[in-house]
């Protein structure tokens, strides 16, 4: 067959030929920085300014991180090894300030024998979160939800473990009040009774009891004293317990907001409003200088627990504006579908909408988690030692005088690893949210 | 002959407070508005018992007494001998001061970084990826705290600009000083001031003149009047334009308007520029921008810039893709289409995140208690609190003044929406 | 029972109010340990060491309190606080004593609400600048920038001073001690103004202390001395004798290293009898047990011990005990009676 063409034409290709490369500026790393970089004037003078930027910074921290001493006794041993290594005046870091003290950025004054415990506390927390955010895990881990926060409280603060025990008791008496209650009394009566008696056994039972079991059994580990809390673990603590206490009076704020009843409406967007309209740090100077004034006479309890009753009330404000705009970004058919089941409002709320509306809630609550976060360095004013509190303590003992940056990027470092991977997370809740509800 | 009696009319029972949906709600609020005043009256009745018991009363007098002590930045006229009240508005003054600068800087700072983000370079993106997501991921505190200690610790002594062998010089043309104690820059002066010259400073000084409030308010009259002016003029062009189709070209008559009466005005007032100078432990003249002022400033900046940028981006991306390519096939340019088509869209989703964020920055200023800026916290919060023991009543007004600001600012804000939900078709 | 606090308190935010009694004694007595108010570091009056012990001569007071109460120097909770929140911190109970180089001023003592309970350090105002500056006298300071703590008694003197000698200056405010000494070494004040015996405690820590020269101005007088808070007297009086005890041991010659052998039996002095419990019912009258005053003075030593060991001129202070010295021997310090 191959000679047919033969007569038909002079010539005919009849090999390919090999692929050219393609001219040198449409591929590769030129192409590429054609169109990316350099595309156009105003863009190629970005660039250049960027790389500058860029260059300037390296240049001026990369050799004092590069050179950075990691083992050392004090800032003078630093300097010393800085010299016979790279010479006088080079930039160094001296990470020995880490090496030395990281724990106790990290831990603050927590007794360094007892670390596994913050530890465990948070493990034992997410574990409590998974049957939370994940909801294909079997329902029987509701109740690792349920213990974890005392065990949280008792695993920090250690004491008695009949302290948790005789808490925890109380919340069964708010069940069985309930249950046992309601078909007496109704279930108005049984609610209240719910509510009151649980509370009346924690005023006044809930301590002997635990005193009492303490003293027939005593079973117990060391106990620790909120002062001892510090650093990364003071935070956590803080902003964690905040959010969990918030999350409940969020909710009821964010239902009052909403609601048709005038008073409770009112009420509730006074306190929403106040709260957010008033920085934090007045309000932790009101937790430390004020609340006293508040309660009756002769009430004390630790600074500690002052400021998350402080932090709680504020994050609620936060967390009932989270959720209002949950509860508003529901299709209103919800709503009616609800209605038109005949369910009652607590019903309706409880069964239907609010599952929905925390559930887009999700990545609000994280982001206010962050923002709550963040904003806990600031009890170093009220004397708490939080990281920043814990690296001027760092910076006042005569080893460490004098040492700045790599404290600050220790700490900057830290926030910015777990901050920035909570909105990566609460990102990616967003878009899978968004994909589900299309 | 009706055969349809009425319904008997049930007697009203105490039951139906809680079981009748009519009645229901009414009982709930009472029981709420009970509950809610039990409490304030448990609260206040606790606040009364311990102000005895520690033997105080709640009086504000103490406002009017003399405070005592100094506050370095102030706008207005201040001294040690003044009230507490007085020290408190210098306060106000300088939270506000550093609000508006923040505000302002942020602002320009955010809808850069926000474009930019959006842009194809891959350089100039990644570089604004990484100043977003560094600043919102790490407390404000901490960027303030650490730009202060570098203005502290990296930044020369005035002493070092002094002498023959001066080891530092001023910037500028001799007219900006950068030290360790803050950043000074020419003022403007005038040397027939008005308001006399009897504000001047120390004689020894080479260019004794003086800058009134008169002389300002003067220059603003003047601008203002210059404004009224080519509103005028601007009007008189639309009604020709409708008469006669023509627009008479006035840019050149506004522009004269604007510049030549405040300049007149400033030859007259015999404007100068004053740099600052050495002068014994410091610079003098000048404006002089102290430390705590600039790190609270960029670090505000600079932070709330990062949460405006990605506000920023978000409203442009929310502009849908075909209004741009709707305006590049009209022929648009780039640069045209993002000013004309998307912008004006995206201000609609920009503008409420935005003023929240100008809310969090106003607040974020009471931050300035890591670097000694002296604001409202610092004196009224800080201060007076402390030397007058009156922690009640100067937390409440504390309080007071935030909440009467950020309500000032959301009110703003929600006149916005209403205004811009309205042209909504 | 904190322990309950805490619950309660975490369930019921608020209502879980433990009715504690008003008497402080009763309060430090159930919690088992005293919460002292000292600085936040001042070496020589108080400041952590190397192990996170605190030490110094306002400290000792506060072992000496805690020791009058329980036996044990060491059932101390110290909570550092700052100018600023030293007072609000003792009015709201967060701590039941401050000792904390205050100083005892008529409003303090009245509109503030505090009982100061004694002076364990006659002080004044003093300024401190580096040499090379070549300043002699607080007067030529025209236009300096001065670090200042606020929320001290400082911040009004320098006020005053500067307006009375008609020359201007800008203050820094600076929260702590330790932010000062920064401040000033990196030259962005010129001076540090505070207590002299604070300026001489700051310079003990610096690298070059010879570098720097305390001008001989003192502007002020700062009577120093522990305060607790208005409306328990019992307490106050409790503080206010172990104070007493101390600086009364020293006058009669009662030392940490022969108060055991004096307190074994009754000796010829009856005032020394008295205040170490072996004659006569005091420590019943306030509350605490016979030998509160020979554990207070077991605990750092008398007044002359813990002021030689902590400031004195055997230290890195070098502090001379001058307005500090006993009555007797041409000082202010004096005690009442222990009769
Ligand atoms: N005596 C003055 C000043 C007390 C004061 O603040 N002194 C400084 C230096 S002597 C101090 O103790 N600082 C320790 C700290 O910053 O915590 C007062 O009572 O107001």
């Amino acid at each position: 067959m191959s000679d047919t063409h033969a007569h038909s034409a002079s010539y005919v290709r009849d090999k390919m030929l090999p692929e050219q490369a393609p001219p040198v500026t449409q591929v590769g790393a030129i192409k590429w920085l054609r169109e990316n970089l350099f595309a156009g004037p105003l863009n190629s003078i970005l660039t250049l300014i960027s790389i500058y930027i860029v260059y300037w910074v390296v240049i001026h921290i990369g050799p004092w991180i590069m050179n950075g001493i990691w083992e050392a006794d004090n800032l003078n041993g630093c300097r010393a090894i800085r010299n016979e290594i790279y010479g006088e005046g080079v930039p160094a870091a001296c990470f020995a300030v880490l090496t030395d003290r990281w724990h106790q950025l990290v831990f603050g004054y927590y007794p360094s024998a007892l670390y596994w415990r913050p530890i465990l506390a948070l493990l034992l927390f997410g574990g409590g979160l998974a049957p939370i955010l994940f909801p294909n895990l079997p329902r029987r881990l509701y109740i690792l939800s349920a213990s974890a926060p005392l065990l949280c409280i008792w695993l920090l603060w250690g004491g008695s473990i009949w302290m948790p025990i005789s808490v925890a008791v109380g919340f069964f008496v708010g069940y069985a009040a309930f249950k046992y209650l309601t078909p007496v009394v109704g279930s108005l009566g049984g609610t209240i009774a719910a509510v009151l008696l649980p509370i009346l056994y924690w005023l006044l039972l809930a301590g002997p009891l635990a005193g009492g079991l303490q003293d027939v059994l005593p079973l117990g580990i060391q106990a620790v004293q909120s002062r001892a809390f510090g650093g990364f673990l003071l935070a956590l603590v803080i902003g964690l317990a905040a959010i969990v206490l918030s999350l409940p009076l969020g909710i009821l704020l964010a239902l009052g907001r909403q609601s048709d009843l005038f008073i409770i409406k009112t009420s509730c967007v006074i306190f929403i409003e106040v709260i957010r309209g008033v920085p934090l740090i007045v309000w932790l100077l009101t937790a430390q200088t004020l609340l006293n004034y508040f309660l009756p006479p002769g009430t004390n309890f630790d600074l500690m627990l002052r400021v998350i009753i402080m932090v709680t009330l504020f994050a609620s404000a936060y967390i009932a504006e989270v959720i209002r705009g949950g509860l508003a970004a529901l299709p209103k058919g919800q709503y009616e579908a609800a209605d038109a089941l005949g369910l009652d409002y607590w019903k309706a709320m409880q069964l239907i909408i609010l599952p929905q509306a925390l559930k887009i809630s999700i990545p609000g609550i994280v982001n206010t988690f962050i923002g709550l976060f963040k904003d806990t360095t600031l009890v170093l004013f009220i004397g708490l030692l939080d990281s920043l509190g814990v690296a001027n303590a760092i910076r006042s003992t005569t080893d460490w005088n004098g040492i700045y940056w790599e404290l600050f990027l220790f700490i900057g470092v830290m926030f910015f690893i777990s901050c920035f991977s909570m909105g990566r997370y609460s990102l990616y809740l967003e878009k899978k949210l968004q994909r589900e509800h299309r | 002959m009706s055969t349809l009696t009425d319904p008997p009319k049930p007697a009203f029972r105490l039951s139906q407070l809680i079981y009748d949906t009519r009645y229901r709600s009414i009982t709930i609020q009472v029981v709420a508005l009970i509950l809610i005043l039990a409490a304030l009256y448990w609260l206040v009745n606790n606040t009364l018992d311990n102000l005895a018991r520690l033997g105080k009363d709640f009086n504000y007098g103490f406002l009017s007494n003399p405070a005592g002590y100094d506050i370095n930045q102030r706008l207005i006229e201040y001294n040690n001998q003044m009230s507490h009240g007085r020290a408190a508005l210098v306060g106000i003054l300088n939270t506000l001061l550093v609000a508006f600068l923040g505000c302002v800087t942020a602002t320009v700072l955010g809808v850069i970084a926000g474009v930019l983000r959006l842009s194809k370079n891959w350089v100039v993106n990644k570089l604004m990826a990484v100043y977003v997501e560094g600043f919102r991921n790490v407390p404000l505190l901490l960027w303030i705290i650490l730009i202060f200690a570098i203005m502290t610790e990296s930044m020369p002594q005035p002493r070092e600009f002094r002498g023959e062998e001066a080891t530092q010089s001023m910037l500028l043309g001799d007219n900006v000083a950068i030290t360790n104690r803050g950043i000074w820059i020419p003022r403007l002066a005038f040397t027939n001031s008005i308001s006399g010259n009897e504000a001047v400073a120390p004689v020894e000084d080479a260019v004794p003149v003086a800058s009134g409030a008169a002389d300002w308010l003067l220059i603003l009259g003047v601008l203002a009047a210059s404004l009224i002016a080519i509103r005028f003029v601007r009007r008189r062009a639309d009604r020709i334009q409708e008469a006669t189709g023509d627009r008479p070209k006035t840019w050149y008559i506004q522009l004269g308007l604007l510049i030549v009466p405040v300049g007149i005005v400033f030859v007259i007032l015999g404007l100068t520029i004053v740099s600052p100078y050495l002068r014994g432990f410091n610079f003098a003249e000048g404006i002089h921008l102290r430390n705590s002022l600039i790190a609270l400033w960029i670090a505000l900046s600079l932070y709330t810039g990062a949460f405006i940028a990605e506000i920023v981006r978000a409203g442009i991306l929310a502009v849908s893709k075909g209004q741009t390519e709707a305006a590049f096939a009209l022929g648009l340019q780039p640069a045209r289409t993002m000013n004309l088509v998307v912008l004006p869209q995206a201000m609609r989703v920009i503008i409420p995140p935005l003023i929240s964020q100008f809310l969090n920055l106003t607040k974020n200023s009471s931050l300035a208690i890591a670097v000694g800026y002296m604001d409202v916290r610092a004196t009224l919060g800080g201060i007076t609190i402390n030397q007058t023991g009156r922690e009640l009543e100067g937390m409440l007004l504390l309080g007071a003044f935030y909440l009467t600001l950020s309500l000032i600012i959301s009110g703003a804000m929600n006149f916005y929406n209403t205004r811009t939900q309205l042209k909504e078709r | 029972m904190k322990r309950t606090v805490l619950f309660g308190a975490l369930t019921i935010a608020g209502l879980a109010a433990s009715a504690a009694s008003a008497a402080t004694l009763d309060d430090v007595k159930a919690r088992g340990t005293l919460n002292c108010g000292v600085t936040t570091g001042l070496v020589g009056f108080a400041a952590p060491d190397a192990n996170g012990v605190w030490t110094g001569f306002d400290v000792g007071v506060c072992r000496a309190v805690a020791a009058a109460i329980f036996g044990d120097p060491t059932a101390v909770e110290f909570v550092p606080t700052t100018g600023q929140t030293r007072f609000t911190a003792l009015a709201s109970g967060e701590i039941d004593l401050l000792a904390r180089n205050t100083t005892w001023t008529f409003s303090r003592d009245t509109d503030l609400k505090f009982e100061f309970v004694g002076v364990n350090y006659y002080d004044g105002q003093g300024f401190m600048v580096p040499k090379a500056l070549g300043v002699s006298s607080a007067k030529d300071l025209d236009g300096a920038t001065v670090c200042i703590q606020t929320g001290t008694t400082t911040e009004l003197n320098l006020a005053d001073f500067f307006r009375t000698n008609n020359i201007s200056y800008e203050p820094v405010p600076i929260e702590t001690n330790a932010e000062a000494q920064q401040q000033y070494l990196a030259g962005a004040c010129d001076v540090y103004t505070t207590d002299a015996s604070g300026l001489a405690s700051t310079r003990a820590t610096f690298e070059a202390p010879d570098e720097h020269v305390l001008l001989p101005e003192i502007i002020s007088k700062e009577p120093l001395g522990p305060l607790v808070r208005h409306g328990d007297s019992d307490w106050g009086d409790i503080a206010r004798w172990t104070l007493n005890a101390l600086i009364s041991a020293e006058e009669l010659g009662v030392t940490s290293a022969n108060v055991e052998e004096l307190s074994a039996a009754a000796t010829d002095n009856p005032e020394v009898n008295r205040l170490l419990g072996t004659e006569g019912e005091l420590g019943a009258m306030i509350g605490l047990e016979a030998d509160w005053a020979k554990n207070a003075i077991m605990a750092g030593g008398n007044y002359g011990e813990l002021f030689e060991k902590n400031i004195g001129e055997n230290t890195p202070i070098g502090l001379a005990r001058g307005l500090n010295a006993m009555w007797t021997e041409g000082g202010l310090i004096y005690s009442p009676p222990f009769r």
